[in-house]
């Protein structure tokens, strides 16, 4: 409703000719109705304007030290301000074409389904909410330890499927008689042959991680022609003596043991029992390798550091996308409402695929509109602020600088330098004034 | 669309066989599909705000959000308790209130009556004036908070509330009277021409006339203020020291985040449910002024 009457007629000019008093007169009601208007616009933002373009040529607070254009130079040169921009740079590339397509395959698809209240409402929801606390939000979900940020948590399990952790993660080698494996398994000092016992004694193993099932670990008897073991938690409370099988130290059962012939090839596998021992029967002569395959100490998922250096600019972008895709939606919606139902009608009856009137019919006619969201997203991820601090912690804030962050930072964060802060300001208004021509080139167009 | 499918002559009714029917919903299957998993991904993260705010201060440091599904009886709602008998948050809380009160009721005031004088009034340079308005509705607030910083600190008023209104009132502006002037100028003509007529005067017209017809506008535009005013960071954090509103109160928290998540979850749930009621109370007028102030 009130979006037809922005291009309605304005009212026709010059009404019943008066007196010059009477015209005084309106003039004066004119201003009147103006006045406070005029006086916030001027003192808020006109005045303030001309001090911020001023005060950029000053150096540090106030105006006793001019600087000329040193503060844009600062600006192009210091390698905090100009990752600041780069990084603003990635956000204009990225942000207002991905939102804007987001926006537009959600508001095709709901065209599609009776429940689109429902999700438009759903997806619309954190456009209410402050960039802020969306950002808060999103640093609880980019936590890193899997068992508290939820996006690490989903990965972690989708990766648990794949590659699960080893049941003895923690365990390492107890004495000099075994070695660590490149692979990352473990191995005996020295081959063995048949009729010997290999002795795989493990510590670091925490009590939590010893199946539930272990027994007293039992030193394994030789036996002619085969290859007999045990692997075991080569601890009991006081320390015992490592490489040596002693009482209350406790068998660890269901690891894979794998043996090796000389060229290590593996030729046969077994699982210890309960009380951690294993054996290979028929072992021909010759020199073996007795080993724990790595699987069994795969380190459980660490998390991906989303708030990391590397990532958090992704990171953020992320959840900005998240906070702006119902806007793009409802925009992008209401355009496509106001499609002409015959002009698709047409199109289908011609024989078009539903991609054809899509991308020659439905696209061209959300042009404008199209335009539209992608400009107010333009807009406002130059002024990005309140999600960046947010999100970023303090740490990382230098790598997820971006423009309005900078000049808040330099200005008011810790230092004062306002004529660095100023020069900040000024570029930014600088690059939405392409912006501000273009929508006064279409108010006058229409007026 | 069905509707429209069934007038065309050429498609004989029986083509929506009970087959074609189950074809047509099973075609649409991946569209729920895909819907419902956006939905979700959409829900997670503020549910997972919330629950995360239910965990006591020893579990929110050791157990991710969704834990509480298998146990329940880990939920509790102390936190809310405990900010709420935090005298920093609470102030804090009450300092959005005003601010937001303050900076909703003063721009919409002050606009309207420009507005009015935008659509209604005539005077010379007024199409130029109201350029210059479109033209400031883009100027980054940026440009303002160092000079503001100053003139408030040599005022003597930095660091209340009320200078934040004003801030906000001023930056509201050019949106607001854009909006409203748009609005006034769909008026019927006819309206106030037989008002002049009568003899009322312009102050009667813009009360009894222009503010009753525009109310639409007005609410809509009252919505987005009040969203605007709450949500901010930036004006706060610059123009203020212990006039915290509830963001900055959670900002100045959020250095030590991780040790104090049993403040910030619940702290940042609240900042957020206030906007999330005036939206879902006013959506309709909220989505009526985001398409007034964007589809042109």
């Amino acid at each position: 409703m009130s979006g037809a009457s922005i291009t309605a007629e304005p009212p026709v000019r010059g009404a019943p000719p008066a007196s010059a008093g009477g015209r005084w007169r309106r003039y004066a009601v004119a201003a009147a109705f103006l006045g406070p208007a005029a006086l916030f616009l001027i003192v808020w933002i006109i005045y303030p304007a001309i001090y911020t373009i001023v005060q950029s040529l000053y150096r540090g607070t106030g105006f006793s030290e001019f600087a000329g254009i040193d503060n844009y130079k600062t600006l192009f040169t210091s390698d905090n301000l100009v990752r600041a921009i780069k990084n603003n740079a990635i956000w204009v590339a990225v942000v207002p074409a991905a939102v804007t397509a987001l926006g537009l395959i959600f508001a095709v698809l709901t065209e599609r389904v009776r429940w689109s209240v429902a999700f438009k409402t759903v997806v619309f929801m954190p456009m209410a909410v402050s960039a802020f606390a969306a950002g808060v939000t999103w640093r609880i979900m980019y936590q890193q330890e899997p068992d508290r940020g939820a996006i690490n948590a989903a990965i972690a399990s989708v990766k648990g499927v794949f590659s699960p952790e080893g049941v003895l993660s923690q365990a390492a080698p107890s004495s000099e008689n075994l070695k660590p494996t490149p692979g990352g398994g473990i191995e005996l000092t020295t081959p063995i042959g048949p009729g010997d016992v290999a002795r795989l004694g493990l510590t670091r193993i925490r009590s939590t991680e010893v199946p539930t099932t272990a027994k007293q670990a039992v030193e394994p008897e030789p036996r002619p022609g085969g290859i007999t073991g045990v692997v075991w938690r080569d601890f009991k409370p006081g320390g015992g003596t490592p490489g040596k099988v002693e009482p209350e130290e406790l068998g660890l059962p269901g690891v894979t043991v794998e043996l090796q012939d000389a060229s290590g090839k593996v030729i046969g596998s077994a699982k210890t029992a309960e009380n951690g021992t294993f054996a290979f029967e028929d072992v021909s002569q010759g020199q073996f390798q007795v080993d724990i395959g790595a699987s069994t100490f795969a380190k459980p998922f660490g998390g991906v550091s989303w708030l990391s250096a590397q990532l958090i600019t992704p990171a953020v972008i992320i959840a900005y996308i998240w906070i702006w895709a119902g806007f793009a939606m409802v925009v992008i919606a209401a355009g496509l409402a106001a499609i002409p139902r015959d002009v698709l009608e047409a199109a289908r009856t011609d024989g078009a695929t539903e991609w054809q009137v899509f991308r020659r019919v439905t696209v061209p006619l959300l042009a404008p509109v199209l335009s539209v969201v992608f400009i107010t997203l333009l807009i406002n991820v130059l002024k990005v602020f309140d999600i960046v601090i947010a999100v970023a912690p303090q740490s990382v804030q230098d790598d997820a600088n971006v423009i309005a962050l900078a000049m808040w930072r330099t200005s008011f964060g810790g230092v004062s330098d306002f004529g660095l802060g100023s020069a900040i300001a000024v570029f930014l208004f600088i690059l939405v004034i392409p912006i501000l021509l273009l929508n006064i080139s279409r108010f006058r167009r229409e007026a | 669309m069905t509707a429209a499918a069934a007038e065309v002559p050429s498609r004989p009714v029986v083509e929506e066989s009970v087959a074609s029917k189950i074809l047509r919903v099973l075609g649409k299957a991946p569209v729920h599909f895909v819907l419902v998993l956006v939905g979700l991904l959409w829900l997670v993260p503020t549910l997972g705000l919330f629950l995360t705010s239910l965990f006591s201060a020893t579990d929110v440091n050791s157990l991710g959000w969704w834990e509480i599904f298998s146990k329940p009886s880990l939920a509790t709602f102390q936190n809310y308790q405990e900010i709420w008998h935090n005298q920093s948050i609470r102030s804090a809380f009450w300092t959005t209130v005003w601010i937001s009160l303050g900076g909703t009721f003063l721009p919409i005031v002050i606009a309207a009556l420009a507005g009015y004088a935008f659509a209604w009034l005539d005077f010379p340079g007024r199409d130029w004036l109201f350029v210059l308005v479109i033209a400031l509705l883009v100027v980054p607030l940026q440009m303002a908070l160092i000079p503001m910083f100053r003139l408030y600190s040599d005022l003597g008023i930095f660091d209340t509330v009320l200078s934040l209104v004003l801030f906000h009132t001023a930056f509201g502006l050019p949106f607001a009277i854009f909006l409203l002037r748009n609005f006034f100028i769909g008026i019927p003509k006819e309206l106030l021409e037989a008002a002049r007529i009568d003899g009322a005067s312009e102050i009667r017209i813009f009360l009894r006339l222009i503010l009753p017809l525009g109310l639409p506008a007005i609410a809509s535009l009252a919505i987005f203020q009040f969203l605007w005013t709450w949500n901010d960071l930036l004006v706060a954090l610059s123009l203020a020291r212990d006039t915290q509103p509830l963001t900055v109160a959670i900002f100045s928290q959020l250095r030590q985040f991780g040790n104090n998540l049993e403040l910030i979850a619940p702290a940042s749930f609240v900042s957020l449910i206030v906007p999330l009621t005036v939206f879902f109370a006013f959506q309709r007028y909220f989505v009526q002024g985001l398409l007034a102030g964007s589809v042109k």
